[in-house]
């Protein structure tokens, strides 16, 4: 049925006029740089889209990239299963229940910086805990702020101890929704472990699951400051993820345009990786 | 199939239990016919589904046995007691088609591809849903996802027992009575042991051959529907079953006689015992209106379609009579005439009259 009921975009305009203050007119701006080129004294000329092209051509920007989609997709790949293998062995009821669950949310309560600086001091070879056990007691020779394969790993770890919380919390709601009669259906149905995660307890995660993927892969997608604070991005360019290049150009070189240009590309591949991602995972219950 | 008996059982669910308020089974002794259907009838937390999840498997009693054709299964998990059980809100595999939620029981036992058809197709077709078996079953109504939940009990052809907990609970109205003559077509059809447990009613005994009406953690009593109705051994039975139930009077025991508000009743038979609280059982459909008798006030009269309910005071003391014709007027004076065969003395709810011989 269709309303012809037009007084409804009154109501809408409060939330419009917020979203355009705090998105799309800063958004805009960088449109607006992403276009030009400037010299200073606030002087612009028309560049049309040559920031982008030579973006998009440049290998600096395709190696960020690429190490962008390596780490997003390692620590998915680390923290999802992770994070549902944690939340199946939470306890479902019982004086543990409070205990496990804030255990699971302190990672999260802390600070980006500060979590980078944490691991940072963790892990430096001559003074950190970490970096002295492993190479003093262990004898592995592990340096991250020398070798890339080390930073790599510490920055991994560091983000799989920040945030694989996110996943367990969400896949735990979703486990203890599951009502009591759907295991006691199985076990009568005589149904093994495997049958049980594969037909009650991740179909009912699916939902759960969707937006904790989600969260992750923007999160992690668009994460700065640990790795920033951790290892500035190096040794050499070797953990200069996406938007710690970003800033590098921005506010380091102050190439407005090309920054801008970036900053663009940077949102519509988030964006669509996101719709992409959604779109499939939501399609079976369209139907 | 089998028959099922429960001997001495008697289950907590507190670790130590002292007295027996913390028992919420109290001494359980039943047994059940290979092939009947038996309905578990009694109000919310009388302990019917603690004794249901016992007999599936899903609960250990704390005390007592339970038989499976004279064998010992106390002890067995539900997947090797062959036992079906049917909940209160439908289980479903909701990312399986209804085929493959028909056949899961039978993949799960190693059962052999073309066995597996066969069955699920016999099953599809008693259950009318022969036609949907290529469907995911998420998007099922509730009457059909019940269905596919009864169908996956069934579908095994070693079923000891099939046990349904409220299953109609989630159903429409106008499905209820369509999926209880469905049930009671199946049992005839596959022969299989079936208990019901509900707190309706008209469920249990539409359902049931004989229902094991329960209290408090305890059988009150067991019986046909009529047997129920005619002649409850209980006060309990009397006031749950039937609508309204039985009137429970405060009376005086004599002989074959109960003193009832100062009016002499007759009874079925001579009353046994004494001592405790005596309370006079009739139910409403046998006090009727004469020209003599226990002269009441009229307080109320409601219409409720095939007959009305007529509530009126004798001395201190409501009751209720049903009648299908000669009303009469709410305020007026009226004699109250009590059938002497269906009078019966209770003494702390228990029946305390014999039965006149015939």
């Amino acid at each position: 049925m269709r309303t012809e009921n037009q007084k409804a975009w009154f109501f809408v305009l409060p939330v419009l006029a917020l979203v355009a203050f705090n998105a799309l007119v800063p958004m805009m701006t960088v449109v607006n740089y992403s276009v030009q080129e400037t010299f200073g004294n606030n002087q612009f000329f028309w560049e049309g889209l040559g920031w982008f092209e030579q973006i998009l051509r440049s290998d600096r920007f395709q190696a960020a990239l690429g190490r962008q989609f390596l780490f997003t997709f390692l620590i998915l790949l680390i923290e999802v299963p992770l994070g549902i293998i944690v939340a199946l062995s939470m306890p479902r009821k019982g004086f543990w229940v409070p205990v496990c669950l804030v255990l699971m949310a302190l990672p999260m309560l802390i600070p980006w910086n500060v979590v980078g600086s944490m691991w940072n001091i963790f892990t430096l070879p001559k003074i950190g805990l970490l970096g002295y056990f492993l190479n003093d007691v262990l004898g592995i020779n592990y340096d991250m702020t020398q070798q890339p394969i080390s930073a790599w790993i510490t920055v991994i770890v560091m983000d799989v101890w920040h945030w694989t919380s996110l996943v367990v919390l969400l896949c735990y709601a979703g486990l203890v929704s599951i009502p009591d009669a759907y295991y006691q259906a199985a076990k009568i149905d005589g149904a093994s472990p495997w049958s049980v995660f594969r037909y009650i307890q991740l179909p009912k995660m699916k939902t759960v699951l969707t937006i904790a993927v989600l969260l992750r892969f923007m999160d992690s997608f668009n994460i700065y400051t640990e790795p920033f604070v951790l290892t500035g991005g190096g040794p050499g360019n070797s953990t200069t993820l996406l938007s710690i290049d970003l800033v590098k150009i921005a506010l380091g070189q102050f190439d407005l345009g090309p920054a801008a240009a970036m900053s663009l590309i940077y949102f519509a591949i988030t964006l669509l990786v996101s719709w992409v991602f959604y779109t499939l995972m939501t399609k079976d219950d369209a139907q | 199939m089998a028959q099922i008996k429960l001997s001495n059982l008697r289950h907590s669910y507190m670790p130590a239990p002292k007295g027996p308020d913390d028992y919420a089974l109290k001494e359980i002794d039943v047994t059940w016919r290979d092939g009947g259907a038996y309905a578990l009838l009694g109000p919310s937390g009388c302990g019917k589904s603690t004794l249901l999840n016992i007999i599936s498997g899903l609960l250990t009693p704390s005390e007592g046995q339970i038989l499976f054709d004279g064998q010992d299964v106390t002890t067995l998990p539900p997947d090797q007691r062959n036992i079906a059980q049917v909940f209160q809100f439908p289980v479903i595999y909701d990312t399986m088609t209804v085929g493959e939620n028909l056949a899961f029981p039978l993949k799960n036992r190693g059962v052999d591809p073309a066995t597996i058809k066969r069955r699920v197709d016999e099953i599809a077709e008693m259950l009318d849903v022969a036609d949907m078996l290529g469907t995911r079953a998420s998007g099922l109504s509730p009457d059909n996802k019940q269905k596919i939940s009864m169908g996956r009990g069934l579908v095994r052809d070693d079923v000891n027992a099939v046990m349904f907990d409220e299953p109609l609970t989630v159903i429409d109205p106008h499905l209820k009575w369509k999926l209880r003559s469905k049930l009671k077509e199946l049992h005839q059809r596959v022969q299989a042991t079936m208990i019901y447990v509900t707190h309706d009613q008209t469920e249990a005994l539409t359902f049931a051959d004989e229902v094991v009406v329960m209290q408090d953690g305890e059988v009150v009593q067991i019986g046909t529907p009529v047997e129920l109705f005619e002649r409850p051994q209980h006060t309990f039975v009397g006031h749950f079953i039937g609508s309204p139930g039985m009137n429970v009077l405060p009376c005086e025991a004599k002989g074959d006689r109960a003193l009832f508000e100062g009016h002499e009743v007759m009874l079925e038979g001579p009353t046994h015992g004494d001592g405790g609280r005596t309370d006079l059982g009739i139910r409403p459909e046998y006090v009727g209106f004469g020209d003599t008798g226990i002269p009441a006030h009229v307080t109320k009269v409601s219409d409720i379609g095939r007959h009305f309910v007529v509530s009126a005071m004798v001395g201190n003391t409501a009751l209720k009579a049903v009648t299908e014709h000669s009303v009469p007027e709410p305020g007026s004076e009226v004699f109250l005439q009590f059938k002497p065969e269906q009078s019966r003395v209770y003494r702390d709810g228990w029946i305390a009259t014999q039965e006149r011989a015939q």
